[in-house]
This record gives C-alpha cells, structure tokens and sequence, in this order.
C-alpha cells in the first residue's frame, strides 16, 4: 500500500512481461510484409512438415533400418567378441564420468548427452540382434558407469594428471583391444576389414584428430620460425594439402602411396585411409594453431626471456599452452568436419557407416528402393553426434570467454 | 638476432650455428625422404613395367564421358578428356557458386529477419545442412530424388516447359533464328544505352540535388529498345526447341543430367547454408550506430541497405566468401561416389584405363592446386584494395 503511494517507485516497476498477443504482434505482425511472410512460412511449414510425418510414420519402410540396427555400430564385427567393442565404449563413458566430475566443466552437457542416448537406446524396442538382454545390458550400464565415475571424481581424490594419463592409455588400449593378437585364444584377431559402421567412422574421426594434432602444432611452429627452410617446407605441405580437396588425399594415400614404398611393404587398409585422413587434418590443425599463436601478445615471450627462459623452454612453457587453450573451440570444430568427412573413404571401399547403408539396400531385394529411407537415417545419426558436439563446443567458448575476462 | 656468447663458448653454442644445423638437418630429412620414396618409385616402375612419361597424353583415350560440354567421343586423346572433366568440374562450380551466393544471401538475411517464424526456419535449415556430411545429402538428392523420378513417359512437366524425368532434366532451350541478329544487336544497345543513363543521371542527380528519375528511365530504355529490336526481325528472332519424346526418350532442348543436378542441387544447398551464416556475420559486423546515423540524416531502408550496411559488410563477407566458393569447387571431386564425370572421376577412369597412375594423379593435384591458387591471388588482390580503401 505505501508504495503504490509512492510515485517514484511505481514509475520504476520494470514493464509488464508481454503478452502471448503482443508477443505474436512485435514478432510475426509488425509490417504489412512480415505479416505476409507469416501466413506464407505457415502455409510452407504446414506442408512440408505434414508430408515428412505422414511419410515417416505411414509411408516410410524403415525395415533395413530395423531389421539388423547392430551392422550400422559395428559392420561385421565377430559377434562372438563383440564384447570387445562393449568394453571399450564402458571405459569411455567411466572415463568421461570422471573428467565430468572432476572439470564440472561444458563436457558434462557431452556426459549428459552420451549418457541419454546409450541409456535411452537400451530400453528401446530394439530389433535384430540388438534384442537381447546382454546387448541391452551393455548398453544401460554406460549411464551407469558416467555416474560412478562422476561420483568416483568427487569422493577419491583423482589427479587431473592421472586423467590425463587414463585418457592417453585408453586411446591406446581401445584399439589393441579391438584388434587382438594373432596368438590369443581369449582376444583373437579381428581383421580391420571385419570393423564397419560407426565404429569405423568414430575411428577415423577420433584417430585422425588425434594424431594430427601433434603434427599440426609442429607444422604451426615450423610455418612462424625463423628458419627459413623449415618455413618453407612447413608452408609448402600445409598450401598443398589445403589446396586440394580430401578425396584426392584419401585417393593418394590408398592407393597411389603404395607405389612409393618398397615391394612388400604393406599397411593396413584403415591405417592407409587413417594415414590420410590424418594429413589432410594436419594442415588444418597447423592453420588452426597458427590462429592461437597470433594471439599470444609479444609481452609474454618477452617476459619469457627476460626470466632466463631459453626458446624452447619458452615455446613449451607459456607460447603452447596459452595459445592451445585459446583454440579449442576451433579444433572441436575440426573434429565435427572430420567426423563429417569420414563418409569419404567410402571412395577408398571402407566399411564405414554410410558405405554400411550402401550395403544394406543391396543386401535384399525388397530393400533396392528404399534409399530414401536408409540415408535419411544416416543423415539423423551424423546430425546427433555432429550436433551434441557443436552444443558443447558453443557451451565451452562460451565458458572460455568468461574465463578471459 | 643477436650473437650469443660465441666468442667464449662453444661453436655448439652459437646461435648461428645451432640455426644452420637445424636447416640443414631438416633440409636432409626431408630431401632424403623424398628420395627414398622415387627411388622407390622407380624401381617398381621398372619392376612392373609402369610408365612415368606422359606420352599417353596423345594416345585415344577409348572410354565414354556421360558429359560434357565441349564434344567428345572415345575416339579422342587423353589430354583432350582430362580437359573434358576439368571443364565439368568448373560448370558445376560456376553454376553451383552463382546460386549457392543467392540461396545463402536470402538465409543470411531471413536470419536477421524480424519476423519470428522466417528467422526459426532459416536457422533449422542452416543447423539441419551444416551438421549433415555433404556426401550424405548427395547420396540423398542422387538416390532418393533424382533417380526416383518417373520414366520420360510419365515425366513430371514444369511450366517451360520442362520435363523431369529418370533421364534428367530436358529444358526447352532457344536459339537464334537467321532474322535474330537485329534483336541481339538491339538487346545489347539497349543494355548499354540503359548504364549509359543510369550513370549519367545519376551524376546530375548529385549536382542538381534534385531527383533525375534515373532508375525508371534506364528500366525504360533496357525494355523499349530490345522491344523495338524485337518487331524489327519479325516477331520471332528465336526459335524455340522444345524436347519431345521419341521412344524411350526425349530428342532436342536442353538435357541435364540426373548426376549433374544432384551435384549442382547438393553443393547448392549445403554451400548456402555455409554462406548464410558468412552473410549474417557480415552484416552484424557493421556497427550499429552506423545504422542510426543513417536513419538520422534522414536515409529510407532501402538506401540504408544499400549505401551503409552492405558496402561495410562487404569488407568483412567477402574473404570467407571467397573460400566458400573453392570449397564448393574442391567438393566437386565428391562427384566420384555418384558418377558425374568431373575433373577427378576422369582422371581415375583414365588411371584405370592407362595404368599411368603417377603422372595422372600429379595432374590431377596440379588442377586443383592451380585453382586454389588462383583464388587466393584474388584474395590477396582484394585484401590489399580493401587495405588501400581504409588508409
């Protein structure tokens, strides 16, 4: 009551929030045209999204989606040890629990999304050889396992660097274990040309940012030194690989590479097409890095020496880390446009997942035409993961951001 | 740089010398790697008996191109159909960059847009193809799309008219007639006569302070003289070659083809999606205060558009823009999973059918790299005018 008396406060009230009408008036109404535009977006809207729901839920046959959904995540992969691929993708989600609980940081909305979509898919009516109890079970105790290592985090007092190394040893360990030993009974070889689907693709991706990071820093390096020959061979691979497109690379690496080697000399099919994949990411990555060593103002190398720091010590100690830190967001990035990329050794006949597709609609005569069907579920699947990776990455610059302030 | 110590410590010590070690070396390295690789090369050149000359450059190169602009059959060299997929590759990219350009402005700007629905629907559609790999958006439009259409007999016919078939597209196409020479020659009279006005009287305009109706007189201008030109041959200057079907198919007009349009159709769609978000971070850039200036000294929306923001914005547009039109030219090469026989799926059929992998490659990589070159000298060029403007 008093302060309605008061003529000072009521003017400073903040407006009311408006209404839903007054919403729809300032947003869809304002001018003549956008009133227009409204009512035909509506009428376009109204028509594409009507067919899409009747051609997905009535028309659509999504049987070579249904019938055997394990071929998209692991190709041929022996069933007999898929166990193999089941317990890498656990360490990586008590791994990604525990980096969750220790940084707290934007990878928890990765954790989260990892997390629905694996304990989400365990309780779906799954078909093929996806339904049964174990697979389901391998699935659901990923959730799980992101929550106990989350717990672990907080509870036990485990070192970001004993992350770190857990990190680096399952990026080992993950692929030795998938490919076995030739004299194993328990863990036998399995043949990279068994490995398919996601998996195949995750590989690729995954590995060939990987690797290409190290080379990619080297190569920033080599392109701002003062040298002038490692300058120039630093420029000259970067502009080459930059130059032309990914497939002439992955081409170039499968096929023309061998040539270039002794007789008998003989990789893998993947590794070949990773070996590309990995060079092609390089000369991005160096760009990438570049960017981040421009960034760093010519006080701190100069505060550097001035404390007796030799280059190298320099370079390593307060160039790198400031200058890795600031590019992050953009490597994330790069990972998403590999990850996209990959589709691309299908030209270089790997079983990755869309080349799966391929093979599914010719698996059965009364899946021949049903393309529409197969590649719009493709196109889902690398649009959630190439989504949830961006959200995060948009969450972490964001959170960067506020970090230099 | 300065010396370090080298007067009392050891050479091991000298900068200059730490700093020519370290060429040296690498220079070895890379240089004997290089070697390794060639030597390698060449023996198994000799040991398989693979060529490394280009002297096949002349031999008939005895495959079949789908397409091509230029004509071409078998009997043709292979240099000749390296130059077939090389002008394939540039058609799909000229066309491609032309209407990816206008696709990827109207997004960018339907995502400035007030209006609530038009901006959500721009972002869905740019979210939905960044995030979706090109060559899976190609599969669809060849797969699902281009190859589902009806047999000629029953082909979908557009207002043209066109007709979209398994076959392609068949567009009625015109050409001149004998009595056309009279409309050509009026049409570009018409057209340079219209500039000619436009600039003029527009020139007055900013003398006199006063309205010159230049843009109506030159719209007249560019529609009455070919008008003129047109009565003057006759009524019909071109003769209009409409597809018709014979058999199986359809004879005449203007053929696409289904490889072609799925290509031209995916890089379209997928490239504009990259260019809307080039296009309005480009004009977010401007500042804003530039904006209310403008509406201060008393400039309509329109001339705000046109005289403040986009003249700015075109600064900033411009270099990733560029970039985006040689990515669209480097995704061409996907053209190899679906069979449209650009610069990259000629050269492997010509490896296939020759053997000459090495010096076949080698082209191949010199094509795209010259064309990367290209578009970063145009780059530099306009950085460099662009630096010039703002000093």
């Amino acid at each position: 009551m008093a302060e309605a008396a008061d003529p000072g406060l009521l003017t400073l009230r903040p407006p009311e929030p408006p209404g839903p009408l007054a919403w729809i008036r300032k947003n869809l109404l304002n001018t003549w045209y956008n009133a227009l535009l409204t009512i035909l977006s509506f009428v376009v809207l109204y028509i594409v999204l009507s067919a899409i729901l009747r051609w997905a839920f009535f028309q659509a046959d999504w049987r070579p989606v249904t019938r055997n959904p394990l071929l998209y995540l692991v190709g041929s992969y022996p069933r007999a040890q898929l166990w193999r691929v089941g317990l890498s993708l656990q360490l990586v989600s008590l791994l990604l629990g525990i980096s969750t609980g220790l940084q707290r940081g934007s990878i928890r909305y990765l954790a989260v999304a990892v997390g629905l979509i694996l304990g989400a898919s365990s309780l779906l009516p799954l078909t093929g050889e996806l339904d049964s109890l174990t697979a389901r079970g391998f699935l659901l105790v990923n959730p799980l396992l992101i929550a106990l290592g989350y717990v672990l985090a907080s509870r036990l007092a485990i070192s970001g660097r004993l992350l770190s190394i857990g990190w680096l040893a399952s990026l080992v360990l993950i692929p030795i274990l998938l490919r076995g030993f030739s004299q194993s009974e328990s863990v036998p070889t399995v043949e990279t040309t068994a490995w398919g689907g996601l998996l195949v693709t995750l590989f690729l991706a995954v590995g060939g940012i990987l690797l290409s990071f190290p080379i990619g820093v080297l190569l920033a390096l080599g392109r701002r030194s003062t040298l002038p020959v490692v300058k120039l061979f630093s420029t000259a691979f970067i502009e080459i690989v930059r130059g032309v497109p990914l497939v002439t690379i992955l081409f170039m690496s499968s096929i023309i590479l061998a040539l270039f080697l002794p007789q008998g000399f003989r990789i893998d099919r993947l590794i070949r097409a990773l070996l590309g994949m990995t060079l092609f990411s390089a000369a991005y990555m160096a760009e990438n890095v570049r960017g981040g060593l421009q960034t760093i103002p010519k006080g701190q190398i100069d505060a550097a020496k001035a404390v007796g720091l030799s280059n190298f010590q320099t370079t390593l100690l307060i160039v790198l880390p400031q200058a890795l830190r600031a590019v992050i967001p953009t490597i994330v990035g790069q990972l998403i446009s590999l990850f996209k990329d990959t589709t691309l050794a299908i030209i270089v006949a790997i079983n990755e997942l869309l080349s799966i597709g391929k093979a599914v609609l010719q698996s059965d005569i009364e899946f021949l035409q049903l393309q529409l069907e197969v590649f719009v579920f493709i196109a889902a699947v690398f649009w959630i993961f190439s989504s949830v990776m961006s959200y995060s990455s948009r969450r972490l610059e964001e959170r960067l951001g506020v970090g230099e302030r | 740089m300065a010396r370090v110590s080298s007067a009392t410590g050891a050479f091991w010590r000298d900068e200059r010398v730490l700093r020519a070690a370290a060429q040296i070396v690498s220079a070895v390295l890379v240089l004997a790697a290089i070697a390794w690789t060639v030597l390698n090369l060449l023996e198994a050149a000799e040991r398989r008996g693979i060529a490394l000359s280009f002297g096949f450059i002349n031999l008939p190169a005895e495959f079949p191109i789908s397409e091509s602009i230029i004509p071409y059959d078998p009997s043709k060299t292979f240099g000749f159909a390296f130059l077939v997929g090389v002008l394939n590759t540039l058609k799909v990219a000229v066309i491609g960059v032309v209407l990816a350009t206008i696709l990827g402005t109207i997004l960018g700007l339907a995502r400035l847009s007030s209006n609530w629905l038009v901006n959500r629907i721009a972002l869905v559609y740019i979210e939905l193809h960044r995030n979706i790999p090109l060559l899976v958006l190609l599969f669809l439009w060849y797969f699902a799309v281009f190859n589902k259409l009806p047999s000629p007999k029953d082909s979908v016919v557009l207002p043209g008219p066109i007709f979209l078939s398994q076959r392609g597209l068949y567009i009625t196409s015109a050409r001149l007639a004998p009595s056309g020479l009279i409309f050509l020659f009026a049409l570009g009279l018409g057209v340079v006569l219209a500039i000619v006005a436009w600039v003029v009287l527009r020139r007055k305009r900013e003398q006199l302070g006063r309205p010159t109706y230049y843009a109506g007189v030159s719209l007249a201008i560019l529609l009455l003289v070919p008008a003129l030109g047109w009565v003057a041959s006759g009524g019909n200057p071109l003769v209009l070659d409409v597809p018709v079907l014979e058999g199986f198919n359809f004879k005449g007009g203007l053929r696409l083809t289904p490889e072609f349009g799925a290509m031209l159709v995916g890089l379209v769609t997928y490239t504009a999606a990259f260019i809307a978000e080039v296009v309005r971070s480009g004009i977010q850039a401007v500042d804003r205060g530039q904006v209310e200036a403008a509406r201060s000294v008393g400039l309509g929306s329109m001339q705000i558009l046109t005289l403040v923001i986009l003249p700015q914005a075109m600064r900033v547009i411009t270099p990733p823009l560029i970039s985006q039109y040689l990515n669209l030219t480097k995704n061409s090469s996907l053209a190899v999973a679906i069979g449209y026989a650009d610069l990259f799926n000629v050269g492997r059929t010509m490896i296939n059918q020759s053997g000459r992998a090495v010096p076949i490659f080698g082209m191949i990589m010199a094509t795209y790299l010259l064309m990367s070159l290209i578009t970063s000298l145009i780059l530099n060029l306009y950085n460099r005018r662009i630096l010039r403007v703002e000093r």
